[in-house]
């Protein structure tokens, strides 16, 4: 449904994306997880044709962002990170204006109204003007407004960014009620938000692609795994890469040895530990002792365990400041 | 076309849901008002002069009460454009609601020629106010109508021309005071360019044909040249063309 390829977007000064590429298929639910900063409200605005990317394509259904923005924005319902709401409108005013300029013909509006409305349990405060909603009430009119033409892609930057405990839990449940009709893609820094809401995470940092994978799976190589980068020469003769897997494969500890590529008689591979165990001395000692030269060993950038502690750091910060408010 | 109207419509109900437009009309009626009747009494004063003088005063309440009640109304527009498009695009861009627009499936000239035309109604409401002080005359007198009808007309290309630059500036930034504020500046400059009319040189021709105010002579005095309406329809355009480059830029950008 989604498809995304190389897509970097540079500004003046910075690279807010940085080459990162995945798919979504239809009626997934994906999170779209980082820390602030990291990219991810750049990446859905290139993805609802707000900003056009500087390399890479975008498609969604099939159109590109580029070629066909309008048959793009048709398909797709957009939740900002501030809801976008005219205060001094009356929801049902602006849920009708939002649908007319999506397309809906006239003769539907009082339907689609009242089935989003519905949806969204906005239904007691249509006749109310938006500026005197409470921010819950705003946040359920934006997701209301984003759903109204009935979209095959549903994109949300921070759903439940600054809502009260409550209302983030009543969030979570409508988005989950949305899924299988919509193909969602919500951003969030909030990790355990991802768990309860998502099938499928995408983890991005500092604009750049750190991981996409099932939550399950993600979630067991978050548990304190390490990755570790090897590189390895045969020291003068030639090597294998398989020799040298099947060896690193041994070292106790080690739950996966994945091999990055081979040039020039070296050979890179990542390795991954089991949970709570450090084997970078194991790897050094057997690699020594097989007679190879140890060209690098270092812990993976910013592993996905840091990433992890920033988000789960954010998750009990706001957990705390909800419980202050 | 539809999107047109839908855009244009939510334009103008939020001018008329807020105090803007109210405001508008009330200023607008007090000012124009005011000119109307100094500008009639002195007229009739003049007739009555002449008649006791037993002179054959010209007395054309075309030539002498709405060439100029006319001509200050345009002044008084240069006034009122920057509070009409002031919040058009500084409002949305200040909110976020630029993102919904953005991301609807709607291209960035309907945007721009729904706002543009919603500001435009709201002028014409404007000018309607005025129309009321004409329309006092024929109680009283016998106006030519047809270089009244071409002078509104003049009225409406002027307003649509100043609302094309307001409508640009206010996509430059996001702040309404400094929209307003920027617009009335490029509206004076425009009037005054006309202050250099009576030099013979070179660039002060220039500039005054830059000036909205001199074209809009010729009207006030119900004559159509097309000159005038050419120099107003490439202004709007320019004006509009402007604002689609700015909204573009503003993407790339952000």
């Amino acid at each position: 449904m989604i498809k995304v390829e190389g897509l970097s977007k540079r500004y003046a000064r910075n690279v807010a994306v940085d080459n990162i590429s995945f798919e979504v298929g239809k009626g997934e639910i994906v999170g779209f997880l980082g820390p602030n900063g990291a990219g991810k409200t750049t990446t859905m605005r290139v993805l609802t044709c707000f900003l056009p990317p500087t390399s890479g394509s975008a498609s969604v259904a099939g159109f590109d962002v580029m070629s066909h923005p309008i048959e793009v924005k048709r398909r797709i319902g957009y939740l900002p990170e501030t809801p976008p709401l005219y205060p001094e409108m009356e929801v049902s005013e602006y849920l009708e204006f939002v649908g007319r300029l999506k397309g809906i013909p006239k003769a539907e509006i009082p339907k689609r109204i009242g089935e989003v409305a519905e949806k969204c349990a906005i239904g007691d405060a249509q006749k109310k003007l938006i500026g005197k909603l409470s921010k819950g009430y705003r946040q359920r009119v934006g997701l209301a407004q984003a759903i109204i033409h009935n979209p095959d892609v549903l994109i949300l930057d921070e759903p439940t960014a600054g809502l009260d405990p409550k209302q983030i839990i009543e969030t979570r449940q409508l988005i989950r009620n949305l899924a299988g009709s919509h193909t969602i893609i919500l951003s969030t820094h909030i990790l355990p938000e991802v768990e309860q809401t998502c099938e499928k995470v995408i983890i991005i940092n500092k604009g750049k692609l750190v991981a996409t994978d099932s939550v399950e799976n993600l979630t067991r190589r978050l548990r304190g795994s390490e990755t570790v980068a090897v590189e390895v020469d045969g020291a003068g003769s030639a090597l294998d890469n398989r020799t040298v897997q099947q060896r690193l494969e041994q070292i106790p500890g080690v739950s996966r040895v994945i091999h990055k590529e081979s040039k020039d008689g070296r050979h890179h591979f990542e390795v991954e530990s089991l949970q709570g165990r450090s084997v970078r001395a194991d790897i050094a000692r057997s690699v020594v002792e097989a007679g190879w030269n140890l060209l690098e060993l270092r812990a993976v950038g910013l592993s996905l365990e840091e990433i992890f502690l920033q988000l789960t750091a954010a998750e009990s910060a706001a957990q705390q400041g909800g419980k202050q408010a | 076309m539809t999107n047109i109207l839908i855009l244009c419509k939510k334009e103008l109900k939020s001018y008329f849901v807020s105090p803007i437009a109210y405001g508008l009309f009330a200023v607008f009626a007090v000012i124009a008002g005011y000119f109307f009747y100094v500008i009639t009494a002195v007229f009739v004063q003049r007739s009555i002069e002449s008649q006791m003088m037993g002179r054959g005063f010209p007395m054309d309440v075309n030539e002498w009460v709405i060439r100029g009640f006319l001509s200050n109304i345009s002044v008084i527009g240069l006034f009122i454009v920057p509070m009409i498009t002031m919040r058009l695009f500084a409002e949305e861009k200040r909110s976020g609601t630029i993102e919904l627009l953005a991301t609807s499936p709607v291209t960035d000239i309907e945007i721009i020629l729904g706002k543009w035309l919603a500001a435009l109604a709201l002028y014409c409401c404007v000018l309607l106010i005025s129309a009321l002080n004409v329309a006092m005359l024929f109680l009283y007198g016998k106006p030519d109508w047809k270089p009244i009808l071409v002078g509104y007309l003049g009225l409406l290309l002027q307003g649509g021309c100043l609302l094309a630059i307001g409508t640009f500036v206010s996509t430059t930034t996001k702040n309404q005071i400094i929209a307003g504020t920027a617009t009335f500046a490029v509206c004076l400059l425009l009037w005054v360019f006309d202050w250099v009319s009576y030099e013979t040189a070179t660039w002060a021709k220039v500039m005054s044909y830059m000036s909205v105010v001199a074209h809009f002579e010729p009207f006030a005095k119900g004559v159509l040249d097309s000159k005038d309406v050419i120099y107003y329809l490439s202004v709007i355009f320019l004006g509009l063309f402007l604002t689609a480059r700015s909204l573009e830029s503003l993407r790339w950008r952000s």
